[in-house]
């Protein structure tokens, strides 16, 4: 079992966001879903520790993920964040910079631009001129960079058009089929989490929330 | 050595120029006539009983005094500096810390190379002059630091997902904070002698002082200035960016 999410209640402020959730999370590629503000992203942030629920656990492979040590934790499992925030420089720039920050010695620059389907070329590239939806793959070639064994998946397309989208969309069912790397995509596409993961879990708003990967 | 005299009719009278700048206030409609008139009153007050503290002390002429009216110094600029650093979580105790090792590091290079004694005379302004710079100073790199974790939290948390330390995601925040706090002393000092005199200068010079005597002054203090504002910059700065984040790493969520 990739993650086990055992009664885990959270709230940001005074507003519960999830309340007594349980659920099973397999390897492979796995979709969170549901309507905005159901608590998907800020559950995504909860399985790298980038916030820590206020009870209930989380297991990872089976052990408790607050037993674990935090960075190792977050260079194993990733997350791309729903907007790219890249360092200003080029690409190759943004790579070796993720690859310092993972104390990551060696990176295959040119594997994790292809397999966020960006062409090796580009790496010399200013980022501030790339698109939005360029600029999101450049965010998953970094990840990928640092060779992680999950990658967290915040909306990744919520901020591109159709093109960018199907881009996006074909990168990821590489890595998908790929079979050495699991997904966790939050999404609240029903459709594109059909069209990219094998699993979902439905987290709906406003009432303890129970999911269970089917 | 000509002394000057000044009574207290001829500081009313400078008030003038101040009636100018409440006129333009008014008339620009600023809304900057009331916090004229709370800075003439406040300096008028603060000033007078400095002025009668100080007198005191330096009858006295003994070390703990100094060290009580340096330590109540550094206990306001922090104060004042915090209501500059609201978003800023628990930014009193580095403010302290940084205020208080930048009056210390500079009174005791003073004092340690001889330049001057260990007298209240010299004490009190040096560090008088000291504290209320890295007030400034601090105030306006926790002011940015507190700018810059709200403006690009989003970029702190994305390092942090790659396995940053807390330190490494808040670097460039740091930088950009540390950068606003000690440039304007930066600039301020390149163009000394040529845009402005500092007060030092100014005030020896009117006193009649010697114009060499009077440069050299001025160096020693500006130099001391210019280290002891980096070093209460840097300190809290270095300190107050850790409250961002818990002991896990993460960026603490702020009201």
């Amino acid at each position: 079992m990739l993650f086990q999410i055992e009664s885990v209640s959270l709230s940001r402020g005074q507003k519960p966001v999830l309340d007594r959730f349980s659920a099973l999370i397999e390897e492979g590629a796995t979709a969170v879903v549901g309507p905005s503000g159901s608590g998907k992203s800020s559950l995504l942030r909860l399985l790298n520790r980038l916030a820590d629920p206020d009870s209930g656990r989380i297991l990872y492979r089976g052990s408790p993920i607050a037993e674990r040590d935090v960075l190792a934790l977050r260079r194993e499992v990733m997350l791309v964040p729903q907007l790219p925030a890249l360092v200003p420089g080029t690409i190759a720039d943004n790579l070796t910079y993720a690859a310092k920050l993972a104390r990551h010695e060696q990176i295959d620059g040119d594997r994790a631009l292809t397999d966020a389907g960006l062409d090796p070329g580009y790496a010399d590239r200013d980022t501030a001129k790339l698109s939005v939806g360029e600029q999101q793959r450049v965010m998953l070639a970094r990840a990928l960079a640092v060779e992680p064994r999950v990658l967290l998946l915040d909306e990744p397309t919520s901020a591109l058009d159709a093109e960018a989208t199907a881009k996006i969309e074909r990168a990821l069912s590489r890595l998908r089929r790929r079979g050495d790397l699991s997904l966790v995509v939050v999404t609240h596409d029903p459709q594109q989490a059909e069209r990219l993961t094998d699993a979902a879990i439905k987290i709906e708003p406003s009432r303890p929330a129970v999911g269970l990967a089917t | 050595m000509s002394t000057i005299d000044i009574s207290p009719g001829d500081v009313a009278a400078s008030l003038a120029l101040v009636a100018v700048a409440v006129g333009i206030a008014a008339w620009r409609q600023t809304d900057l006539e009331r916090d004229i008139g709370i800075a003439v009153v406040r300096s008028f007050i603060q000033l007078t009983a400095i002025g009668y503290v100080i007198t005191l002390i330096f009858e006295q002429d003994n070390l703990l005094f100094v060290f009580a009216l340096i330590a109540v110094m550094v206990g306001f600029g922090a104060f004042t500096a915090r209501a500059r650093a609201r978003r800023v979580p628990g930014a009193m105790l580095p403010l302290v810390i940084g205020l208080s090792l930048a009056a210390a590091a500079t009174l005791g290079l003073v004092v340690g190379l001889g330049i001057f004694e260990p007298k209240a005379r010299y004490l009190v302004p040096v560090g008088g002059m000291v504290v209320g710079n890295a007030m400034t100073a601090s105030a306006v790199a926790l002011n940015r630091l507190g700018d810059e974790f709200d403006d690009s939290a989003g970029r702190i948390e994305a390092t942090l997902a790659l396995g940053a330390t807390a330190r490494e995601a808040a670097l460039p925040a740091v930088r950009r904070a540390l950068r606003s706090g000690t440039i304007a002393l930066i600039d301020s000092t390149k163009t000394t002698g040529l845009i402005f005199f500092p007060g030092t200068m100014v005030g020896m010079l009117l006193a009649g002082a010697d114009p060499t005597d009077a440069v050299r002054l001025q160096l020693i203090l500006l130099y001391v200035l210019l280290g002891s504002v980096a070093i209460a910059a840097l300190v809290s700065t270095a300190l107050a960016y850790r409250n961002f984040f818990t002991p896990a790493q993460q960026l603490r969520e702020l009201p």
